[in-house]
């Protein structure tokens, strides 16, 4: 690569200016998934971030040895060996947080981030850019899960990070912990966030 | 930046090395994370015990009893508790594929007079803040010292003497057909639980 990258808006981008969920709208199925409590988000959210940073690494490694056509199978298999990694560490030493992902943690596989992020940067940039970038990007996922989660939970149960501050019996909005509640509560994010991120741009 | 080119033998090269790495890798770590894996599961399977049963000084996971059914696929797992060589009660893991989203596993502590100790929701995928709290104390509380033989575990809409969880309707009748089939297998094999230390 001739130019030259600089590294603190490489890094910063995946936060703010191209963050993963809330501006490219990527890997939505977990998003809208596993977000019904801000512990579920953030813990996504971190092993998503670890699969991105390990492939981001393995692809930028290999990209030269890899030839084009075979590129897509090859960065699957790759980013597959690794989510297949964290589903079974989680079980064995985090078993709570494996019950709580459950069925997502098999289908980060086909998060198009992760193979997005290979395929558009790591398989064209050198290793330090690419862990920047996954670095950027996970954490750019990470708190937009967070957020999400944290929303829902506290609309949705009066509690946030599973501590109460409503009553016991009171009523909360239900819908926000359902399914339909994270559609709704991922638009307003999205056009919140876009707001103020052009406004400071 | 040198390319590899397009030939039928460099992709099967490379494919065949990055599957050839993974597989190892995962080998690798499948290995180490085995033994922790069975672990965890019985830490957690050994706590539930301690939860629902009375006071006990055998080892009841290796007391188990696994006994054919006829209402489920799978063998029933029963874990009978003894003390000073007597009988004290029997964990029995109930099961309905009939909650909100599938499989509620729920292991059910009954002294043995077929009263209910305690219940531990073992398994579920019901949703998060509804059908949940089937897991709160207010909803377990309904159940303890009951014996089912006189208390209807059904809900009250189903006639039975359970309060439904709010919006949860669906999970706490589930929860109640799986305790009611705990209690079934209890009735079945107490005998032979009685029998089996002496």
């Amino acid at each position: 690569m001739a130019e030259k990258i600089n590294q603190t808006q490489n890094f910063l981008k995946g936060i703010v200016k191209d963050n993963p969920v809330f501006v490219m709208l990527l890997g939505m199925c977990p998003t809208l998934g596993v977000t019904s409590s801000a512990f579920n988000g953030l813990g996504m959210g971190v092993a998503t971030l670890f699969v991105l940073l390990m492939s981001n690494i393995v692809v930028s490694l290999i990209k030269s040895q890899v030839p084009s056509k075979v590129r897509i199978p090859a960065f699957i298999i790759i980013i597959a060996s690794f989510v297949t990694i964290v589903e079974m560490v989680l079980e064995a030493f985090i078993p709570f947080l494996y019950e709580q992902l459950g069925i997502f943690i098999p289908l980060i596989v086909v998060n198009c981030l992760i193979l997005g992020r290979a395929e558009a940067f790591a398989s064209k940039n050198n290793i330090l850019s690419s862990i920047l970038d996954a670095l950027g990007m996970g954490l750019g996922f990470v708190i937009a899960l967070t957020l999400l989660g944290a929303t829902r939970e506290i609309l949705g149960s009066g509690s946030l990070f599973e501590l109460k501050f409503v009553p016991e019996d009171a009523n909360t909005f239900i819908l926000f912990i359902l399914p339909p509640g994270a559609f709704i509560a991922l638009a307003y994010l999205t056009v919140l966030f876009n707001k103020i991120s052009t406004k400071t741009a | 930046m040198s390319k590899k080119k397009d030939t039928f033998i460099n992709m099967l090269v490379s494919l065949l090395m990055i599957t050839i790495i993974s597989g190892f890798s995962l080998g690798y770590v499948n290995d180490l994370t085995i033994g922790p894996k069975a672990k965890a599961k019985l830490e957690r399977k050994i706590n539930a015990l301690k939860l629902v049963l009375p006071a006990f000084d055998n080892n009841p996971v290796v007391d188990v009893q696994l006994l054919k059914s006829g209402t489920v696929k799978d063998s029933v797992e029963v874990f009978p508790a003894y003390k000073n060589s007597e009988f004290v009660g029997a964990a029995i893991i109930g099961s309905t594929e009939k909650g909100f989203s599938g499989m509620i596993k729920v292991m059910v502590g009954f002294k043995p007079d077929g009263s209910i100790q305690n219940i531990v929701v073992l398994e579920q995928k019901e949703t998060p803040g509804l059908g949940t709290k089937m897991k709160d104390e207010k909803f377990l509380a309904q159940f303890r010292e009951k014996n089912p033989s006189v208390f209807n575990v059904k809900v009250t809409k189903d006639g039975g003497e359970v309060d439904a969880l709010t919006g949860a309707t669906i999970t706490s009748r589930a929860f109640g057909e799986a305790v009611q089939m705990a209690y079934d297998e209890f009735e079945k094999n107490k005998d032979l639980l009685m029998e089996l230390k002496n």
